[in-house]
């Protein structure tokens, strides 16, 4: 049996007085796609912040590719990546800077090369020439893509990935990070709110309210075992807080 | 576990990762000052204007001031070695600022760049921003009043080196301040270094401070080196025991305004403000 790719064991974070996440622990299979899903305030967030290193846990491990994160993390941070809606890259800074910026940042050999490989799948060719931040919100998400793709990372962290974007954009955009898993074996961490993308996406799916692992399993046993037909009902179901019950019997236990 | 295991030699160790993710930071602040001209007029300016009024103080009192007609060259030196401290002290903070202002800070401190490298990256920008500056007010002195602060000779190297790592300690110190109490400690960018302008000696001797400041005076290594400075201008004369009290005095300084630094980092991952921060 393979190690799993990402190890989150007893994972708590205290700000205050607010438990915001509360002994969290799962595994990620490696070169699986597996999604973080839960409601506002959940601990999707701080979660994914405390995988990257850069919000320190209160108690817990967690190991990636076989790091500890908390005390060793310089060893897998060149092999991960991540992209998020709420992180800017710098706005005067042109596309093609950016992007050689955080190349060299990642020791990528042949950056020019690897730039124009992104800029052709990730069709960023007619704004590489233009500022950050003159971009479109969907445009500037697939630079932020094209970031976290610059090292061929092994673990990519995905917090929001097709927000902003029009659904074509956002579908080919899906189809990208599928095909690059298929040919790099990468395991990625998906924070989503789009449920048809994590229902396409997704082998695994981890459950979380209140800063607590309140479900976990494939999209398809959930929504089994929820007797739903959509995982966006399955969704509503656990952020609201009803129980699973057995196939056929929702209507009845709501009623 | 061993198909996941890092292999055993580290490929982003070592000196020349380390020297290319430092690169990365100087070409990404390159990059944005060099496409400016007016960010770089900027720079220049200030400097370039102080210095034409003490010129011009000088040229009004040098006829009637033994002083002056001995080292006329004094203010304007010593203005300029001022803004070498000014200058350098900005080109840590500023720096930091603009990782601020573009939400930026996330993406650094979750890439391979490590906390000695981050620092490395604002202290080179930092150089190059104090040669710009200064640079810009030497050549316009040279140029209008014929005066080239090359004539203090070697002792002006020991004494921008000295200055500069002051203002880099000084730096960290208000970056931390920055990072922990966010964009409204700014101005402190601006201002935190005149606190120690009345207590450096810039344009008078230390001995004509009271008791008590003199004590403070000697506790920076500013004071040292302008004290250093009237000894070249006014006896020609490079006294090495100051110069050593001012390194010894930057050690101390720098160390505190790099575990400042360190602990605002540590604070910030504590509380989860790196990827929030931001205008």
């Amino acid at each position: 049996m393979t190690a799993a790719a990402i190890v989150v064991r007893d994972l708590r974070k205290r700000f205050a007085k607010v438990e915001a996440v509360r002994g969290v622990s799962f595994d990620v299979e490696p070169g699986t796609t597996t999604a973080l899903l839960g409601g506002n305030g959940a601990g999707k967030t701080t979660t994914l912040s405390m995988l990257l290193g850069v919000l320190l846990p209160t108690a817990g491990s967690i190991h990636v590719l076989g790091c500890d994160m908390l005390h060793d993390r310089y060893r897998v941070l060149p092999r991960m990546n991540f992209t998020s809606p709420y992180v800017d890259l710098p706005k005067r800074l042109t596309v093609r800077e950016n992007l050689r910026v955080f190349a060299d940042l990642y020791g990528v050999a042949r950056p020019s090369y690897r730039i124009g490989e992104l800029t052709a799948e990730l069709d960023l060719d007619l704004i590489l020439k233009r500022p950050y931040g003159q971009l479109s919100a969907g445009q500037r998400t697939r630079v932020s893509l094209a970031k976290a793709l610059l090292n061929r990372p092994d673990v990519l962290l995905l917090d929001e990935p097709t927000a902003s974007l029009d659904p074509d954009i956002g579908d080919r955009v899906r189809t990208y990070l599928e095909e690059y898993q298929r040919s790099s074996g990468c395991t990625m961490l998906l924070a989503s709110h789009n449920m048809n993308e994590v229902e396409r996406m997704c082998a695994d799916v981890i459950m979380l309210r209140a800063g607590n692992v309140v479900d976990h399993g494939s999209p398809a046993d959930l929504i089994g075992r929820y007797g739903r037909e959509t995982m966006e009902e399955v969704f509503l179901d656990i952020a609201r807080g009803v129980e699973e019950r057995e196939p056929g019997t929702a209507v009845e236990a709501l009623s | 576990m061993s198909d996941l295991q890092p292999p055993g030699i580290d490929p982003y160790r070592g000196v020349v990762p380390s020297l290319r993710r430092i690169g990365a930071l100087i070409r990404r602040h390159a990059y944005l000052l060099l496409k400016s001209w007016p960010r770089i007029v900027s720079m220049a300016y200030y400097p370039t204007v102080t210095m034409v009024l003490w010129a011009f103080l000088t040229l009004y009192l040098a006829p009637t001031n033994r002083f002056l007609t001995d080292a006329p060259g004094f203010f304007i030196g010593a203005v300029l070695l001022w803004d070498v401290l000014f200058r350098g002290q900005l080109g840590v903070s500023l720096t930091f600022v603009e990782e601020v202002y573009s939400r930026n800070l996330g993406n650094l401190f979750v890439s391979p760049l490590r906390f000695h490298e981050f620092i490395a990256g604002q202290l080179a920008m930092s150089v190059l921003r104090t040669l710009i500056g200064v640079g810009g007010a030497c050549l316009a002195a040279w140029l209008l009043f014929s005066y080239s602060i090359f004539s203090m000779g070697l002792p002006l190297v020991a004494f921008f080196a000295t200055l500069l790592a002051f203002g880099w300690a000084v730096g960290l110190a208000v970056s931390a301040m920055i990072l922990r109490y966010g964009l409204g400690a700014e101005e402190l960018a601006w201002a935190a270094i005149f606190l120690v302008a009345p207590v450096s000696g810039v344009y008078y001797p230390i001995g004509v401070l009271p008791p008590a400041l003199q004590a403070v005076s000697y506790a920076l290594p500013t004071a040292h080196v302008f004290e250093g400075m009237r000894a070249v201008l006014l006896r020609h004369t490079f006294d090495i025991a100051l110069f050593r009290n001012a390194v010894l005095l930057d050690a101390v300084y720098i160390a505190i305004g790099v575990a400042l630094f360190g602990a605002a980092v540590h604070s910030a991952r504590k509380r989860g403000t790196l990827l929030q921060m931001g205008e």
